[in-house]
């Protein structure tokens, strides 16, 4: 019997629509680099014009969905043994990874070029050097090498904000510095909370993470030290250009909240972890995500503040 | 027999091609936007070559 086909390109059912392109982007990463790449633009002592401030951001965000597509290209294989990603284009058959390369690499030279034509030359060139760091640094590098993979990766989500203070300023002061150091501290105890909830994802996909190469104990040793230094740095933060009265009482109430649920995970073992499904790391993951979006927020009140003569410590 | 035409394959089809066609025209007015922001901004000014012209 033979099967006789006219066409051999013909597209199988799974073919991808606009929203799969889009998925590729990881929105839920480029929503947290819009904000926070917001945020640095509106704390920085600059005025831009509001449609110039509108596409630096968005060409950030679109560096950042590069930056995704690229790494859902590099890590096609680690995404479809994970439970947490094997739903995503490639591994699910919607997308090849060839076009993934493709799209990456062509919106990461639109967003560098059109950041550099829209706000200045620096601003374009470091979110080149972020395109890079997080492709080639994290991705093909750190991640399937070391334990400190999410440890200096982090740098990559922490640039966004100090991007948004150079398209409006062209220059780096220890402000947007800060803010890098807060998203870059808060990046280990964010992502070492997941590892150890979703338990053998890392390990099936041979990711040397923390939990994996150095047991889950020493992971909530980790946590509370980097929270304790988190807070530190946040506090201290509060009595920089970027901070005011509104600042420290978002930091000194997310930071006892955040401390407090490191504690809580430093003191559990696994059987109490495994009693009721990772309870408390759940609820810790969730509430790092909250304890940025309170920062970044509280940064951007004392921005706007400013012009009325309130914001900051006078 | 007749000939199914709106097959899901040709609504994910047709919601890229909207989504493409959408993106590029957004981008048009972004870039057409922009050059009037820095044309009639107050440091605009025009290249050296031209200018002698």
């Amino acid at each position: 019997m033979s099967d006789i086909s006219y066409n051999t390109n013909v597209p199988h059912e799974d073919e991808a629509g606009f929203g799969d392109y889009f998925a590729l982007l990881k929105p839920r990463v480029m929503s947290l680099v819009v904000f926070t790449a917001f945020v640095g633009l509106m704390a920085a002592p600059a005025a831009v014009h509001p449609l110039v401030g509108f596409a630096s951001i968005l060409f950030i965000a679109v560096g950042g969905g590069a930056s995704g597509a690229l790494n859902m290209w590099w890590d096609a294989d680690i995404d479809a043994v994970m439970r947490r990603t094997r739903n995503r284009p490639i591994p699910s058959g919607k997308i090849e990874a060839g076009e993934a390369l493709g799209l990456g690499l062509a919106l990461a030279a639109i967003s560098v070029v059109m950041l550099w034509l829209a706000s200045n030359v620096y601003a374009g060139a470091f979110l080149a050097f972020t395109i890079f760091f997080y492709v080639v640094i994290y991705s093909m590098w750190l991640k399937r090498s070391t334990p400190h993979n999410i440890v200096i990766g982090g740098a990559a989500g922490a640039f966004p904000p100090a991007i948004g203070w150079v398209a409006a300023t062209g220059s780096l002061t220890v402000e947007p510095l800060l803010m890098f150091a807060l998203i870059f501290i808060w990046t280990p105890p964010h992502f070492w909370a997941l590892a150890l909830f979703m338990r053998s994802d890392y390990d099936d996909a041979g990711v040397p993470m923390l939990t994996v190469t150095h047991g889950r104990r020493t992971t909530r040793v980790h946590i509370l030290a980097y929270t304790a230094l988190l807070a530190i740095l946040s506090l201290g933060a509060a009595f920089s250009g970027l901070g005011g009265p509104v600042y420290l009482a978002v930091a000194v109430v997310m930071n006892l909240l955040f401390l407090h649920g490191a504690v809580k995970i430093w003191r559990r073992d696994e059987v109490a972890s495994e009693a009721d499904d990772f309870a408390v790391e759940r609820r810790f993951f969730k509430l790092s995500l909250l304890y940025l979006f309170a920062h970044f927020s509280a940064i951007l009140i004392e921005a706007l503040l400013k012009p009325y003569g309130l914001g900051g410590w006078g | 027999m007749s000939i199914k035409v709106t097959h899901d394959l040709h609504r994910r089809r047709f919601t890229r091609n909207v989504g493409v066609g959408l993106l590029l025209v957004a981008f048009i007015v972004l870039i057409f936007g922009l050059t009037m922001v820095k044309v009639t901004s107050s440091g605009f000014m025009m290249p050296t070559s031209e200018a002698m012209e």
